[in-house]
C-alpha cells in the first residue's frame, strides 16, 4: 500500500527532504542534518509537518461527561480554550493511545492522537460515547498541522499572526488568523521548548508553512523532520507511544499516574484495573539512564545490575545532541529506579556503566 | 551526486582506493542515509580483517550500521580525526571522512562507479 502524503509532502521535496515511512505516512525525516534541526529548535525555531497526527472531534451536550467516561482524566472539568495530555486506556489498564485533548467550546473537544492510533481511538471512543448525547468524528482529513517550535517560536508566530500571543498561556488553545486562513493556534508541542501548534484547513498549510518559515528564516529557524523530533523529545523525557507506553503498560508504570483521576461520577473505562495498580507495589519503572563514552543504548538493549543479572530494558535512547552524552529511558526493577543508581547496559555485546538519573534529561 | 571513478565500491556502500596500503571510507550514499555520524568504532590497527564480515560501526543518531570489510587483509591505520569528530564522514565522506587503511591480501569482486551508481539508484 502506498504511503499516504501530506498537504505539504511537495513543499518538502522542494526543500530536499529524506522522507521516512511512519505509521502509513511519508514524512520528513530530514531536510539536511537532524543535529542542525535539533539545535535550531534548542536555540531559535524549526518548523514541523505533523498533519500525520489523527484529530477527532467529539461534540454534544453531553461530550465532557463522555469523555469523563471514556478517557483517564476527566476532560468536562477542562477550561474552554484548554488543552491537557490524556491517555485512552483499555478495561485492562493499558495504554491505547496518549492523546492531547483540547476543550473548544463548552460542548466541542478536538482529540490528537498518534498517526498509527487514530482508527483504534476513534473506533473505541465511538463505542464508549454510545448511550450519551455525543457525537464522535474522525475528522483528521480535515485538518493540517504545522508545530513552530523553539525560544523564538512566540516571536515568530506573533509575527506571522501579526497579533501579541502573550495572553496564550502553556496549554491554551484559541482561534486565530495567520496567511490570511482560519486556524487554530495552540501554545503545545513535543520538543521541550515553548512553541505552537497550528491546525489548519489542508489547503491553507503550504501558504501558512511559507509565511512561518519566512517570518522565522531571520530568526534562525529551520525546517525540521522525524529525525530531530525524536531526540527533541526524549531529551525532554517525554515517552513516545509503542516504546515508553504500550497497551502492556499503565499510566502508573510509565510514572504517568497524575494523568489518572480517580472518582469521576460515573466512572470510566479503565478505573478498577487502574486502582489496583495504584495501590500495588510497582514491579518495574520507567526511569532515564545515562551512559559513559558514545554509543547510545537503543530500544531492547538488557539493563543488568552490576552483578550481570538482567533488572530491565531499555525503550529509547541516543547521543544527546544537547548534553553531548547518551541519554535512554528503561524499564527497570522497582528496586534500581532511585537516581544515582548504578546499573549496566548491554550494548551489543559490550557492558556500558549506566546511572539511573531523573528526567527530563534537558530543562529549558 | 558525483561518484568518483578512481575508487572501487562494495554492495555494502563502502568505497576503497586500492594501492599498496588501501583506503577505506563509505559512499555519500550510505553516509546520507544514515544521517548525522556520531560515533565510529573501528577495527583496531594490526587487526585482520575479512571481506564481507563485519569489522566495526558507525552509529547515527537514529540507528547503528555495521562496518563491513571490503576486502581480506590487515589493519594498519585508522582515521583518528574521524573518530574524534564523526561528522565529517557526512561532509566529506570520499575525502577526509576516510575510515582506515589497510594492507589487502585477499579481495573479491568489487564494483566500478558506473556499476556502483547502477545499484543505488537501482535500490
Amino acid at each position: 500500500m502506498a504511503s499516504r502524503k501530506t498537504p505539504l509532502h511537495a513543499v518538502h521535496g522542494g526543500l530536499g527532504a529524506r522522507f521516512t515511512d511512519f505509521a502509513g505516512w511519508s514524512m520528513p525525516l530530514r531536510y539536511t542534518s537532524e543535529l542542525a534541526e535539533h539545535h535550531a529548535v534548542r536555540k531559535a525555531a524549526g518548523v514541523f509537518d505533523l498533519s500525520h497526527m489523527g484529530e477527532i472531534e467529539v461534540s454534544g451536550p453531553e461530550a465532557g461527561r463522555a469523555l469523563d467516561h471514556a478517557l483517564a482524566n476527566e476532560p468536562s472539568k477542562f477550561g474552554v480554550g484548554r488543552a491537557r495530555y490524556s491517555m485512552l486506556v483499555h478495561e485492562s489498564g493499558g495504554v491505547l493511545d496518549d492523546l492531547v485533548v483540547y476543550r473548544l467550546a463548552e460542548t466541542e473537544y478536538l482529540i490528537v492522537a498518534n498517526a498509527g492510533g487514530v482508527q483504534v481511538v476513534g473506533s473505541v471512543l465511538r463505542d464508549r460515547v454510545d448511550g450519551y448525547a455525543a457525537t464522535v468524528r474522525d475528522a483528521s482529513g480535515d485538518w493540517a498541522l504545522i508545530a513552530v517550535q523553539g525560544p523564538a517560536s512566540a516571536a515568530i508566530v506573533g509575527d506571522a499572526a501579526d497579533t501579541d500571543l502573550t495572553f496564550l498561556k502553556y496549554y491554551g488553545i484559541t482561534p486565530a488568523r495567520l496567511a490570511d486562513q482560519d486556524v487554530l493556534l495552540a501554545r503545545t508541542g513535543y520538543t521541550g521548548e515553548d512553541g505552537f501548534e497550528i491546525y489548519c484547513r489542508p489547503a491553507a498549510a503550504p501558504g501558512i508553512w511559507q509565511a512561518v518559515s519566512a517570518v522565522g528564516a531571520p530568526y534562525g529557524l529551520l525546517p525540521c523532520g522525524l529525525a530531530c523530533r525524536d531526540t527533541l523529545r526524549l531529551e525532554a523525557g517525554m515517552p513516545l507511544y509503542g516504546q515508553e507506553i504500550t497497551v502492556r503498560t499503565t499510566p502508573f508504570d510509565a510514572g504517568l499516574g497524575r494523568v489518572v483521576v480517580f472518582g469521576k461520577r460515573g466512572g470510566f473505562v479503565g478505573e478498577d484495573a487502574l486502582a489496583a495498580r495504584r495501590d500495588a507495589a510497582p514491579t518495574r519503572v520507567l526511569v532515564g539512564l545515562t551512559t559513559a563514552g558514545r554509543r547510545a543504548p537503543r530500544p531492547g538493549y538488557a539493563v543488568l545490575d552490576p552483578g550481570g543479572e538482567s533488572v530491565g530494558e531499555v525503550t529509547s535512547g541516543a547521543l544527546s545532541p544537547t548534553l553531548g552524552h547518551p541519554i535512554a529511558m528503561a524499564y527497570v526493577a522497582a528496586d534500581c529506579q532511585e537516581p544515582g543508581t548504578k546499573v549496566l547496559v548491554d550494548i551489543r555485546g559490550s557492558r556500558v556503566d549506566a546511572t539511573v538519573v531523573q528526567v527530563p534529561f534537558y530543562h529549558r | 551526486m558525483s561518484l568518483p571513478a578512481d575508487l572501487r565500491y562494495t554492495s555494502d556502500h563502502e568505497w576503497i582506493a586500492t594501492d599498496e596500503v588501501s583506503t577505506v571510507g563509505i559512499t555519500a550514499h550510505a553516509a546520507d542515509a544514515l544521517g548525522d555520524v556520531v560515533f565510529l568504532s573501528l577495527p583496531a590497527v594490526g587487526s585482520t580483517i575479512v571481506g564481507g564480515r563485519p569489522c566495526g560501526e558507525i552509529e547515527s543518531t537514529k540507528s547503528v550500521s555495521d562496518l563491513i570489510a571490503p576486502a581480506d587483509g590487515e589493519v594498519v591505520e585508522i582515521n583518528e580525526a574521524a573518530v574524534a569528530a564523526p561528522e565529517v564522514v557526512n561532509r566529506d565522506p570520499f575525502g577526509q571522512g576516510w575510515l582506515f587503511r589497510m594492507r589487502i591480501t585477499g579481495v573479491g569482486d568489487l564494483l566500478d562507479a558506473t556499476a556502483y551508481a547502477a545499484l543505488i539508484e537501482g535500490a
